[in-house]
């Protein structure tokens, strides 16, 4: 260390720095932090009758909020994004910590097996996911429905799952769980293996019970990664995009009701069929993603992460 | 945890249970990837008609897998898709390496906030500028092309990249730096000198990088949509799109788009497993 200071201070222009941060803080800022900026400046205009862009202030976000044809895809996209956030909080969460806990069990033999099947569908595309499950659950391939057949559920058996307005968004949440599972349940396997024994032991010993000593001892000790995988579960969801489009096309149907914030930025963006794209309200629309995201991540750094701490320490 | 508490009974009662669990579960997460792989080599009737039933004399056929060698360029996907995430994968390694290296080893004013400026991308995802970043490329004429995929997977994995590595970083011992100084050698290299001693973190930071970038639908649809750029992911999007009633080709060329990303993930696991608990736990 001595010897670095010393050399800084000899040169008075640390040019290596320079050289070693140039090539990232350039990309990064070129194709990350600019666009975002940018796409946030892009939403206050709007083009004129000449089709050139001016400056319209807060009007985009007004019209967004309040035109016949906006408002309702907004508050749909925002509702269907909910829906679909919560379906993974309780699901995809539960399960991931629910098969962490057994993973995490030292007498279970074969865990890291189990583990890395348990992982596969997570690393497919999703657009693969899409596919082979829209297959599933067609009702022409009819795989899905002798499954509930078998399981004594015949009265089901037919039903296009991804066709009906009332069972396409918990469907596709639930695809989704399917796929992502492997997230959560690593993170948590991750913090519970990191619990010292001693506790756990002594818990035992004072008597406690397996489930006694996870809801008591466990539980609380992995609180931060509990956090963690909320916030990114937040993210990821109203960030979300490729399952939708893929099984349920850019109208994001039947009848809008699988469209998520993602779906609805691409399609006011880029527009369908016979209504042309609006790259300003596109920018708009990331704008209030933007901001519902920022929420999170905000409310979750100085909400959770700070009282967590405190429970720590 | 004691020998006698292994023996009790009903420790074996628990033990079976969870294995009962843990099996149901692994079935469920594989079921649908063996069932589109199995019946990908079977006759459309077989398809139809068995299954579950593993493909036999009577029912063997690749007719699927003809059709999409025929109609769709998956070898050329393959290419796309290896070539973005190649590249994509060097550049974050070179700038990520370099930059954490900085941030990791000089005391230098601003340190902390250009540290803080890298991170901010970790929780922001760049599709939110995705208006800004297409009429970039507009302007820069990479649009509709692999560099403009290149460049935006570097910008969107670098700042996870350059967190965790620069914590790597950190650990290298004093001890080796210096007497590298002592011997006259430049800063650049001793930065080229100690990137092997990080190696396996180095090596999961690439691969936890790699699946998503492989994955990734929405910037090659909109910053790279010509047949010529398809990547995998893309490509199977389009194509699946198109022969939705071929359920042979469909069933082909979902397994063609499964297995290598599969093998890879058999080879890669450990480091991608490592990847993601040093991304998220702190």
């Amino acid at each position: 260390m001595d010897l670095a200071v010393r050399g800084k201070d000899r040169r008075p222009f640390p040019f290596h720095i320079i050289v070693f941060l140039a090539p990232a803080v350039i990309v990064y800022t070129m194709f990350m932090i600019y666009p975002l900026i940018d796409s946030l400046r892009l939403s206050l205009y709007a083009p004129n009758d000449q089709g050139q862009e001016v400056f319209v202030g807060l009007q985009n976000y007004h019209t967004l909020t309040t035109d016949e044809y906006l408002k309702p895809r907004l508050e749909g996209a925002i509702k269907h994004n909910v829906v679909f956030f919560v379906i993974h909080m309780v699901v995809q969460n539960s399960i991931g910590l629910l098969l962490a806990s057994l993973l995490s069990s030292p007498f279970i033999r074969g865990r890291g097996i189990y583990r890395s099947l348990i992982f596969t569908p997570t690393v497919l595309s999703v657009v693969l996911i899409g596919f082979i499950w829209s297959m599933i659950l067609s009702p022409l391939w009819g795989i899905s429905g002798n499954i509930l057949i078998d399981i004594g559920l015949p009265q089901y058996a037919k039903r296009p799952w991804l066709g009906l307005e009332s069972t396409a968004l918990p469907t596709l949440s639930l695809i989704s769980v399917w796929q992502w599972v492997g997230i959560p349940m690593m993170l948590f396997l991750a913090a519970l293996i990191s619990i010292p024994d001693e506790l756990i032991e002594a818990a035992r010993v004072d008597g406690a019970t397996g489930l006694g000593v996870f809801w008591r001892i466990k539980f609380p000790l992995i609180l931060p990664t509990v956090g963690i995988i909320g916030i990114l579960t937040f993210v990821g969801n109203f960030n979300a995009f490729d399952l939708i489009y893929t099984t349920q096309k850019v109208n994001a149907g039947p009848n809008f009701s699988t469209d998520i914030m993602g779906t609805f930025f691409y399609r006011t963006f880029f527009g369908m069929q016979l209504q042309p794209g609006n790259p300003t309200m596109g920018a708009t629309i990331a704008g209030v993603m933007f901001l519902i995201i920022l929420a999170g991540v905000l409310l979750y750094m100085f909400g959770w992460q700070r009282r967590v701490a405190q429970i720590e320490f | 945890m004691t020998f006698v508490q292994r023996l009790r009974p009903a420790r074996t009662i628990q033990l079976l249970a969870a294995h009962a669990v843990l099996l149901a579960y692994t079935a469920l997460a594989l079921f649908p990837v063996v069932l589109i792989v199995l019946n990908s080599f079977k006759t459309r009737r077989a398809v139809f008609k068995t299954p579950y039933a593993l493909p036999n004399k009577e029912t063997w056929s690749t007719i699927g897998y003809e059709t999409v060698w025929k109609r769709a360029h998956f070898p050329d996907y393959f290419l796309n898709s290896i070539e973005v995430t190649v590249g994509a994968l060097l550049l974050i390694f070179i700038a990520g390496t370099m930059a954490s290296w900085a941030l990791a080893e000089y005391r230098f004013r601003g340190n902390s906030f250009m540290g803080l400026y890298l991170a901010l991308g970790i929780m922001i995802p760049i599709r939110l500028g995705t208006v800004s970043i297409l009429r970039l490329c507009v302007s820069l004429h990479i649009v509709d092309t692999l560099t403009a995929l290149i460049l935006v997977y570097t910008a969107s994995g670098l700042p996870l990249a350059i967190f965790i590595l620069t914590n790597f970083m950190k650990q290298v011992p004093r001890d080796l730096k210096d007497a590298a100084r002592v011997d006259g050698a430049s800063e650049y290299r001793i930065y080229w000198m100690i990137l092997p001693l990080i190696r396996p973190a180095i090596g999961t930071v690439m691969v936890f990088n790699m699946i998503p970038i492989w994955n990734d639908l929405w910037f090659p649809l909109i910053l790279a949509p010509s047949e010529r750029n398809f990547t995998v992911t893309l490509g199977a999007q389009i194509f699946l799109g198109q022969f939705i009633s071929d359920w042979n080709a469909i069933l082909a060329s979902l397994s063609l788009a499964m297995i290598p990303v599969i093998i890879l993930y058999i080879i890669f696991s450990r480091q991608l497993i490592r990847g993601l608990t040093a991304g998220a736990v702190k």
